[in-house]
């Protein structure tokens, strides 16, 4: 996955340069929350651990082997902002000293391993996490769809990057659909490492894990007299899981859905889908009716009413949200309502 | 990436290359690879010259080419690409050995080849001539912020560390007659993973406290200062002015 020089032409490799300073920029300043006094030699251990890992190579198909990118894994063990940080030193030490990724693409690599993975790792594990019961453990499974949509991301942005910047045309569809095979093969060894990993870490340090930070059940003390009482939580460093807004969750989701539906739905395959094109060859497409909304402007993604088809996923795109907004919202109401009823003490 | 040692990369000397003050010379790099990456790829004859150049700055490095051409496997995975590139670009064909493969794609095969291997050769001479240790001075003078260049000294510190307790790890395992081939090998790799985070997790808590006890307040000392001279950057900068008059030549040319 290390980009090497010459790969893309050199406004891509500046753009991608600048994007990842600035994202270093803000990193440097968020991570004194994520390590407090600790930053420098905690975020250089974290950066000596991926590098090793890195070196661990496992088996993704016939004669293929991928290596662990680690993005996710360092997101989810030491916090977004150190992860970022402690990849982009990674891959500098990897281009300069090892000759591993180009001088000249260090920023893109840099925006592809050091950004992508870690965002998106750290983003799905946090969507997914709020899924999940309130314990340590379920950082397990969130840290696994984290790793595994991890790596087809960075593979779907090197994809974009090379269309914009790339040396030569290739069919779209083609290279993205390879990319897209290939990495999530990769994506499925990367997930199974990294959530191993952090049950290894989780079952006997979960304090160690960012990710848990707030999820270990409260303590609680038993009497001699065989009364129960819940000890205070204890206060993090951090700020706490429960109580943060879902808010840029949300709004990241939102903006990578805009992208989608708006921009890549131009480049998409005008071939008919699986379906379609089963019904046109067996002969049954004929007898589909056109649905009752057929007439409508947006019908086939803008193609009846002549709208250009990234609107018309914008249009979709927005729909969906609304309504997901009331589902969600009509669900959180009633949630809150059933646990307004005061808990019962717990035996124990 | 075989083996995670940063020291076995350096090779000791004291060449004219060696003696050059390290944030020149990664200057010097950097524009280099700048210039070549810039060079259009249909002037065949100036990457010559720059395979040349390097080749000069090798010979008077006293970097053996056996030693370069064994670090260069890193690229391997890039090189299979740009093989592939000629037959899945679009385009025109063309005939080459019989077989059809498209115009465009050849030339962008020969192009990631070209400026991928003479990138990769120029890092792996900086790498051979400069210590780990000074290149990270060099960074701290090339006004990166400063707490970046800690976390990579850090990390360059931690790095023998940990690869040699992964190593420790790795030899146990096979001793158990462990198969990494296998794809049951999956589970005991993570949690070898796991392991080795906790282990190095504490021992860096541990160096930490003995820092803290030896008065580090987050920033570690300076002690010596290279500086460099005018005659340096002059002497330093053969390389990248040679390879521009190359590339400005290119331009004209194409």
């Amino acid at each position: 996955m290390h980009v090497p020089d010459g790969f893309l032409d050199v406004p891509t490799s500046i753009a991608t340069g600048v994007v990842s300073a600035a994202t270093i920029a803000v990193a440097l300043k968020k991570s004194r929350q994520e390590l407090d006094e600790k930053t420098a030699p905690m975020a250089g251990l974290t950066a000596a651990f991926v590098f090793a890992v890195q070196m661990l190579n496992f088996p993704v198909g016939v004669g293929t082997s991928g290596h662990l990118m680690g993005g996710a894994l360092a997101a989810v063990l030491v916090g977004p902002w150190t992860a970022v940080l402690v990849l982009s030193v990674v891959l500098t030490v990897q281009a300069l000293v090892f000759a591993d990724g180009g001088l000249t693409a260090l920023g893109t690599n840099i925006l592809l391993i050091g950004i992508v993975t870690v965002l998106v790792g750290w983003l799905v594990s946090k969507a997914v996490l709020r899924l999940m019961p309130t314990k340590p453990t379920s950082v397990v499974p969130a840290s696994f769809v984290g790793a595994l949509v991890s790596v087809p991301a960075a593979a779907a942005v090197f994809v974009l990057l090379y269309m914009v910047g790339g040396a030569t045309e290739l069919p779209f569809g083609a290279l993205m659909a390879t990319m897209l095979g290939w990495h999530t093969l990769i994506g499925l060894g990367e997930a199974v490492i990294t959530a191993a990993t952090v049950g290894a870490v989780v079952a006997v340090r979960p304090d160690l894990v960012y990710a848990a930070r707030g999820l270990q059940p409260a303590l609680v003390l038993k009497g001699a007299d065989g009364s129960t009482i819940c000890a205070p939580e204890p206060i993090e460093p951090g700020a706490p899981v429960h109580g943060r807004s879902p808010w840029p969750v949300v709004i990241a989701g939102l903006g990578v859905a805009f992208l989608f539906a708006g921009v890549l739905s131009f480049f998409a395959s005008s071939n008919p889908d699986g379906l379609e094109y089963v019904a046109g060859s067996e002969g049954f497409l004929e007898r589909a009716r056109d649905s009752a909304v057929g007439e409508f402007v947006l019908a086939d993604y803008g193609e009846v009413g002549g709208v250009p088809v990234g609107v018309a996923g914008l249009v979709g795109v927005g729909l969906t949200i609304l309504l997901g907004l009331a589902l969600f919202g009509w669900i959180g109401r009633r949630g809150s309502r059933a646990q307004s009823t005061p808990p019962q003490p717990a035996q124990v | 990436m075989a083996d995670g040692h940063l020291h076995r990369l350096y090779r000791h000397g004291d060449t004219p290359v060696h003696r050059l003050p390290a944030h020149v010379k990664l200057l010097a790099l950097v524009s280099f690879v700048l210039v070549v990456v810039a060079t259009p790829r249909e002037a065949f004859w100036a990457f010559g010259v720059y395979a040349a150049l390097l080749a000069a700055v090798a010979a008077v490095a006293r970097v053996p080419a056996r030693f370069i051409l064994r670090r260069m496997v890193v690229e391997i995975p890039f090189v299979v690409f740009a093989v592939l590139l000629p037959f899945i670009a679009l385009g025109p064909t063309t005939q080459v050995l019989g077989v059809t493969v498209s115009q465009a794609g050849l030339l962008a095969g020969w192009n990631i080849l070209a400026k991928g291997t003479l990138g990769v050769v120029a890092s792996i001479l900086l790498a051979a001539t400069t210590d780990a240790r000074e290149l990270l001075l060099a960074l701290q003078r090339l006004r990166v912020p400063p707490v970046l260049v800690e976390i990579t000294s850090f990390m360059v510190r931690y790095a023998d560390v940990t690869t040699g307790e992964m190593r420790r790890m790795k030899i146990a395992r096979e001793s158990r007659g462990f198969d990494p081939r296998s794809r049951r090998a999956l589970a005991v790799v993570a949690s070898s993973a796991g392991a080795l985070f906790i282990r190095s997790y504490e021992r860096g808590e541990r160096v930490h406290l003995a820092m803290l006890a030896r008065g580090y307040a987050g920033r570690l000392p300076v002690v010596e200062v290279q500086q460099a001279g005018a005659a340096a950057w002059a002497r330093a900068a053969v390389l990248p002015v040679a390879a521009l008059l190359t590339a400005t030549a290119a331009w004209l040319t194409t």
